[in-house]
């Protein structure tokens, strides 16, 4: 079988700005890999690198063994599951529009199904199903992230792209989010790669976590691992907020 | 004849003097300015010449109703256009603009020689002059959606045409409507000019009231387009309205 992900010497650049250099990566399937570093150190990149929204300008990007090019990608991306920072979901669309989105991109659902669909992953979610006709903005920020999840994973993925998903909610939703999180990946086997800048939350969420900076993967490893040998002062910094 | 031209040349030396001043020089039964006494009369034209003013007001209809759907979907598709390619925005929205200077009076004669008199003329220059506010709504419209939006929809599997017609364009939609709305009204008021070429509508009613000096006829005709512009407006605001609560916005 082949592998979730695996990026072979990518670099990517935005203009003349080199943001990735050489970097080389391998996602096993049903692994939750947690990328931390400081704004800037490309993480971001690297995960945009996995659904095309960002191409390489050397090396090249596999997803299930497949290699990612300009003509399959919107096939691709809707069976990767995308959540960012502030859920970003479409303020036009009820909730129940938003978690049918990406299903509804290529085929017609019935009123039913599409019901039936959102109450299903609202439960997944944790979310009343009274919910499904309200619009983004009658909602709180931590129940806009929890549609942003379901919205991603509305359409079954394999892959699951998270950019600090819980960046944007309060310190007592998040860790509930967190836990949710966790279960979730436990109980379907997705594969995720998870984005944050905090350090706590890599380790109590990745089973493996990889530090970056300056567009270099700096190191990569358990929890343990990280803590037993930390490569640098830089790495020694960035743990000691755990 | 010889009083008109009096009347006329007195015109031109009181411009800025008001209506009293009218009223004072021109005592006459046609041109009294006192406002009850015209409102009065404005009525009074109106139901006498009630078909001459319904053919008009038809007439008008159907000019700017025509140029209001060619500016429309002309504009609309070339905003759309447009909103993905920078460089190009800049030229069409400069192009749109230097139109939208020229006098109107003027853009009229300039199409004569093209397109000789009458309604075509009428509507061709009216759509012209429409384009200006709804290129520009739709352009800016679409183009301040939300960048983080736009990248989680593609970012989800969206493809180009999912992503104007499903995200972009609803999300521009009631900048798109109020440029819209900006036209309807601009189009109908604009249409009266168009009788100077010969092309139907209430600007007939206003051109003769002119030309025989019947100042109630002018009003009447400037009232009813007022109406119609007005009434064009607030049908259209409840069509906003009705589109903002459809997709959530207050």
């Amino acid at each position: 079988m082949s592998r979730a992900i695996e990026i072979r010497n990518v670099s990517a650049a935005y203009g003349s700005h080199e943001v990735l250099r050489r970097v080389s990566l391998v996602v096993e399937r049903g692994e939750f890999l947690v990328i931390i570093g400081p704004s800037g150190c490309g993480k971001t990149t690297l995960l945009k690198l996995i659904n095309g929204l960002v191409l390489p300008a050397a090396g090249e990007v596999l997803v299930e063994g497949e290699r990612l090019s300009a003509c399959g990608l919107t096939d691709l991306r809707r069976r990767i599951g995308y959540a960012v920072q502030g859920a970003k979901l479409f303020p036009h669309m009820t909730v129940q529009d938003n978690i049918c989105y990406v299903p509804c991109l290529d085929k017609k659902l019935s009123k039913e199904d599409k019901r039936v669909l959102a109450e299903r992953m609202l439960a997944m979610v944790e979310l009343p199903t009274e919910l499904a006709g309200r619009f983004p903005r009658q909602l709180s920020g931590g129940q806009k992230q929890r549609v942003g999840i379901a919205r991603a994973m509305a359409a079954s993925p394999d892959i699951l792209l998270m950019d600090e998903p819980f960046g944007a909610v309060d310190e007592i939703t998040r860790r509930t989010l967190q836990g949710e999180l966790s279960d979730l990946q436990k109980k379907t086997g997705i594969t995720i790669v998870f984005i944050t800048h905090d350090i706590e939350e890599a380790f109590k969420l990745g089973s493996r976590i990889l530090i970056m900076k300056d567009g270099v993967i700096w190191q990569e490893g358990s929890r343990e691992e990280l803590l037993e040998k930390p490569r640098d002062a830089f790495v020694k910094q960035l743990l000691c907020g755990a | 004849m010889d009083e008109i031209f009096w009347v006329v040349r007195r015109d031109v030396s009181f411009p800025a003097r008001g209506p009293c001043s009218i009223k004072k020089c021109y005592d006459s039964e046609r041109i009294v300015f006192d406002g009850r006494v015209v409102k009065m009369q404005i009525i009074q034209i109106l139901w006498e010449r009630r078909a001459f003013f319904a053919t008009c007001l038809l007439e008008h209809i159907r000019i700017s109703l025509t140029a209001v759907v060619c500016a429309g979907v002309l504009g609309i598709l070339l905003g759309v256009f447009i909103s993905g390619r920078k460089k190009l925005a800049g030229a069409v929205l400069g192009v749109v603009n230097v139109i939208y200077t020229i006098p109107s009076i003027s853009l009229l004669g300039f199409l004569i020689p093209f397109t000789g008199i009458g309604n075509k003329t009428a509507v061709i220059a009216l759509t012209v002059y429409g384009l200006l506010p709804i290129v520009r709504n739709t352009y800016t419209g679409l183009t301040n959606v939300d960048a983080g939006i736009l990248e989680v929809a593609e970012g989800l599997g969206s493809d180009g045409s999912q992503m104007m017609l499903r995200i972009q364009f609803p999300l521009a939609l009631p900048v798109i409507i109020s440029g819209f709305r900006n036209m309807v009204v601009m189009i109908i008021a604009m249409g009266g000019i168009a009788s100077f070429i010969g092309a139907g509508g209430l600007g007939a009613a206003i051109y003769r009231g002119i030309t025989t000096y019947n100042m109630t006829l002018t009003a009447a005709g400037s009232v009813l387009i007022a109406l119609l512009a007005l009434l064009s407006d607030w049908l259209l605001a409840r069509v906003q309205k009705m589109v903002n609560r459809r997709y959530g916005i207050e």
